[in-house]
This record gives structure tokens, sequence and C-alpha cells, in this order.
């Protein structure tokens, strides 16, 4: 079947992001000063993309022979991964020249990975979803390893390579098996013999293969190896998406795998394995975080940690579940770029002042940038007002609903013992006389993106009603 | 005509030796080289069930998984070659300074 006009117009997020990309590449080509024209080039793309998910999300419809979805939970993936792409762009611009990094080519990798994202958001095939997997992992592999004059970051791109790439030799083993026993890749069609698939082994060990892969994308304990290392040494811009924009995408995909399973009887057939990582990443990233100084470092065990809550949602398995899922990931998305934008402008330019006593009296010298972090870390560690509380809310009341009660109050005894280590980083910056000399370099576009972030924090923080409600709409 | 289990066999054999290689070995490219035999016994796998089943799709996903492959390739040798130029070894455990 020959796609119509309308399918074109509903996919034009995706196709916003491609032709962007091929403009981008163009202008690096003919303009000696692409570094200087493609950053705001980006920002334009991305946020016009999301400004159009957000104006289509109504229109849910299957496209493209049943290969991709638009509409519905994947425009609102659109939304947080361009929305957060943009800000990310924001925090590169002057960071990168400060690093030593200033080349064109950074933007573009950008917003292929994006488009990586958006693919693993909307697919309805497994092709689609290895596909978009791939391009961006890809890409993040580049990107870790951008700074590559560091070794740091040789390091970084090196681990997040060959763990990557090992998992991806997971999803395609377990891809294939579910295509023996399935004798499609299509996931609809999938879902209707699920009743039968769930009965054969093959089948099922191709799904478990599946999800343990992805279980390394998100970072999830006993695969979680790779990301402090990785978190740690990439340049601080790239470390921000990829702890937000490449988690989401990840978990996405999770969700178009799992609402379908959830519709069946067999709907727990995953939840003792979903359960046990979900448990151990909470505890784990929430404990290893404390001994942690530097701040790069702590914050991937949070990310750790964080997964493991967004893991109870999944767990969680009713429509509830899946909505605190994909408003965590929008929440989560927003503080961890707001903090990681700060944490890369008080980096200099030897990617020094990034352990914890560098911040001592950053209250005093830079008070704009020391409540803004504040604010952050007080989302991260879920004090209300702010959207980290709602996600955690949202995600524990799921639990409850399914009967998984033992693990909302395990994610609450997480959670408390996640304050520890981020309110320290607040009391450092506030009480602790600063024995250092900080330098740092005012960057208003970076200033720009983490006000915006701290904004959507907020907001997302005092409406979480509506936001919640508005996706609920869209989670069948 | 030779039995799909004998296919099966054989690539599930593939894919465990890919998985200890990666596990067990601490040269770079050779942990690269495991990486690339679970790829290509996730294809062996996928060939064997579209031609047992009459079926394409398996053989089209093929050609995806290596061009992938390919990719992956050229950006992981990159990331290895730049590597060697500031570290001089492949060596995975000498290739430390980040831990705690």
């Amino acid at each position: 079947m020959i796609p119509t006009a309308l399918e074109f117009q509903l996919l034009l997020p995706v196709l916003i992001i491609a032709a962007g990309i091929l403009i981008s590449l163009i202008i690096e080509m003919f303009s000696s000063k692409s570094e200087k024209i493609l950053p705001w080039f980006s920002i334009a793309l991305f946020v016009s993309t999301a400004y159009y998910s957000l104006l289509t999300v109504g229109h849910e419809r299957i496209i493209f022979n049943s290969m991709l979805a638009a509409g519905g939970t994947a425009n609102i993936f659109f939304f947080v991964f361009t929305f957060g792409a943009a800000i990310v762009t924001l925090i590169s611009i002057d960071y990168i020249k400060k690093i030593g990094m200033y080349y064109g080519e950074y933007y573009i990798l950008l917003q292929s990975a994006v488009l990586g994202m958006m693919l693993m958001a909307n697919a309805q095939d497994l092709v689609m979803i290895f596909m978009g997997l791939e391009q961006m992992s890809v890409c993040f592999y580049i990107l870790a390893g951008f700074n590559r004059k560091k070794i740091k970051s040789n390091e970084a791109a090196m681990k997040y390579f060959l763990l990557g790439a090992f998992a991806t030799g997971f999803i395609v083993y377990g891809i294939a098996l579910m295509y023996g026993v399935a004798q499609t890749m299509s996931i609809p069609a999938i879902a209707n013999g699920l009743l039968i698939y769930s009965d054969n082994i093959i089948f099922v060990a191709g799904l478990l293969l599946f999800i343990i892969g992805f279980s390394f994308k998100i970072a999830a304990v006993p695969f979680h190896m790779w990301v402090p290392d990785v978190y740690q040494g990439s340049p601080t811009s790239i470390t921000a998406l990829m702890s937000t924009g490449g988690k989401a995408a990840a978990f996405s995909s999770l969700l178009i795998i799992f609402t379908p399973l959830f519709a069946t009887t067999q709907s727990t057939l995953f939840q003792p394995y979903l359960v046990v990582i979900a448990t151990l990443s909470m505890l784990l990233g929430s404990i290893v975080a404390i001994a942690q100084t530097d701040l790069k470092r702590m914050l991937a065990y949070s990310s750790i940690s964080h997964a493991g809550y967004i893991l109870i949602g999944v767990a969680a398995g009713s429509e509830l579940g899946i909505a605190s899922v994909i408003f965590y990931l929008s929440a989560y998305t927003f503080m961890n770029l707001g903090t990681f934008g700060i944490i890369s402008m008080i980096e200099n330019k030897d990617e020094g002042n990034l352990s914890l006593n560098d911040y001592s009296g950053l209250g005093n010298k830079k008070p704009m940038l020391a409540a803004l972090l504040a604010i952050f870390m007080f989302a991260l560690a879920g004090i209300p007002p702010f959207a980290g509380f709602f996600g955690k809310y949202y995600v524990f009341i799921a639990a409850i609903e399914s009967n998984l009660t033992w693990l909302a109050i395990v994610g609450v005894l997480s959670s408390v013992i996640s304050i520890y280590f981020y309110l320290r980083v607040v009391v450092v910056m506030y009480f602790q006389k600063d024995e250092n000399i900080l330098n740092v370099e005012d960057s208003s576009p970076a200033l720009l993106g983490i006000m915006i972030s701290a904004l959507l924090v907020i907001v997302m923080g005092i409406a979480p009603g509506s936001i919640i409600n508005l996706i609920s709409n869209f989670v069948k | 005509m030779i039995p799909i289990e004998y296919y099966l066999s054989l690539s599930a054999f593939m894919f465990i030796v890919g998985v200890v290689g990666v596990l067990t070995r601490r040269n770079a490219i050779i942990v690269f080289m495991s990486i690339e035999l679970m790829l290509n016994s996730a294809n062996l796998t996928l060939v064997a069930f579209s031609s047992y089943l009459g079926n394409p799709i398996g053989q089209i996903f093929v050609f995806f998984v290596m061009t992938v492959a390919a990719a992956e390739a050229a950006i992981g040798l990159a990331i290895i070659i730049s590597l060697f130029r500031n570290k001089k070894t492949v060596n995975i455990d000498e290739i430390n300074i980040l831990k705690w």
C-alpha cells in the first residue's frame, strides 16, 4: 500500500528532524561558520517539532502499513525528546567551546540521536524498534567520545560502545527467537497471538532476552555497570541527553512491548523479573550514591535508582502505571537536564570543579545558580511541590493499586535514603566554608535552558493532575 | 533437508560462545569480535526461521542487522583507535581511570 498524504502529515515531527539533519549536513559542508549557525538551527528545529507534536497529539493512528504509530503517547514522548534536546543544545553552545570540542558535527549527531529516539517511541514493528535504537546508540557512542583528546572521554566511549553493542546482541537474538514463533515482527500482530505464544518456551526466552537487552539501555541493576563510568567520562552536555532522552526512549520501547502483554491474562508473566530489578536498582543506586564525591558519578547512581522507581510503574502494569511512567520520565528529563546544565556551567575547561567540595560557598558566589541547583536537588529527592514528588507519588499509587504495596514501601525507603545525598549538595552550597576559588564563566544560553527546565519542573509540580489526565487519555 | 533444530542449536551455541567471549576476554578488539559473533548467530537464526517458515521478513531483517553491524564496526574501531592514541593499550583491565 502506498502511504497517503495524511500519513506523511501525521509523521511530520519525524520528517522535520530528518530533513533538518540533511540540511544541517549541507550547512556544515558549505559554511565555515557552521558552529555558530547550527545550534540555533537545531533549536528552531527541536522547538518547532515539539510544538507540532503537542498540536497533533489527538490524531492517534497507525500509519505506514502498521510500521509506525502517530499521535497519543508517541507524540508526548516526541515532545519530551525534542524539547529536552533543545535545552541540551542551549547548554552546549558555550560548553563545547569551553572544553575544546567546538565542531558543528556535534549538533548533527545530536539531531540524529533524537531521530533515533523518536523512531523508538512510535515504532509498531520490532524492525523499527531495532533501527531506532541503533540510530540513537551509534550517535551516542560517538558523542560520548566526542572530546577525543581527553582520555576520560575515550574510556567512556569505549565502555559505552562495548556494553551497548553487547546489549544489541541480546536484543537481536531475542527478536530472532520471537520472530521464529510468531512468524511476524509486527507488534500488533504479535499481540493478537500473545496468549498462544506465551506458552511457548522459545517465544518467552526471546522476549526475556529482548527485555534483558533493554535493561542495559535503561540502566537497571544488575545491568548497570557501564552507567557510572560512562556518565562520568562523557562530556556533561551529552551525559544530560543520555541520562534523560536515551533512558526515556528505552522505556518508551519497553512500554510498546509490554502494553499489549498487560491486556492479556498473562499480564504478570514478567512481573517477578521487573520487581526484582526495580528493587535492586532503587536500593543499590541510592546506597552507592551516598559514597560518591564526584557530582556526575553521584548523579549516575541517582539515575540508576530513578530507573528503579520508573520500573515500579512498568511492573504495576495498569493504565495508571503506564501513565505514571510517562509522567515520571518527563519530570525526570527536565530535573536532570537542569542539574547537568548547572554542572556544565561550573565545570572548568580541564574537566575540573566536578567534586562536591568544589560547590562549597556557591550560595554566596553565584546565588542564582545555587538557588536553581537547590530546586533541582529538591525535585530529584522527591520533595513537594516539585515534579519529582508527584512522579514518585503516581508510581507508588499505581503499585499499591496492583497489589504491590511492599514494592511501594521499598520505593519510599529508598527515596528517604536518597534525600541524604541530594540535600548534602544543598548543605555544601550554603553552609560549608569555601576553600577554593571558583571561576564560573557566565553563559546566558545555558542559563536560559536551565531556567526553562526549572520552570517546567515547578509547573509539573503545581499542576500534576491535569498533566497526568492528559497522558491517561492516550494510554489504552 | 537439514532439520531446523540443527541450525537453531548451532546459532544458540554461537551466541553462547559470543557471550562467554565478551565476559572473559580482556582485549577490546576480541571483545568486539565476540559481539559480532553474537549478532551473526542472531542472523543465522533469522535466516533459518525465514527459510523454514517460507516468510521473507526474517531475511530482510538480516540485511538491517548487517548494515547496523557494519556501522557499529566503523564506530567501534574508531573509538578503539582514538583510545589507543592516548593510552597505548587496548586491554580493558588497564583502562580504568574512571572509578571511585
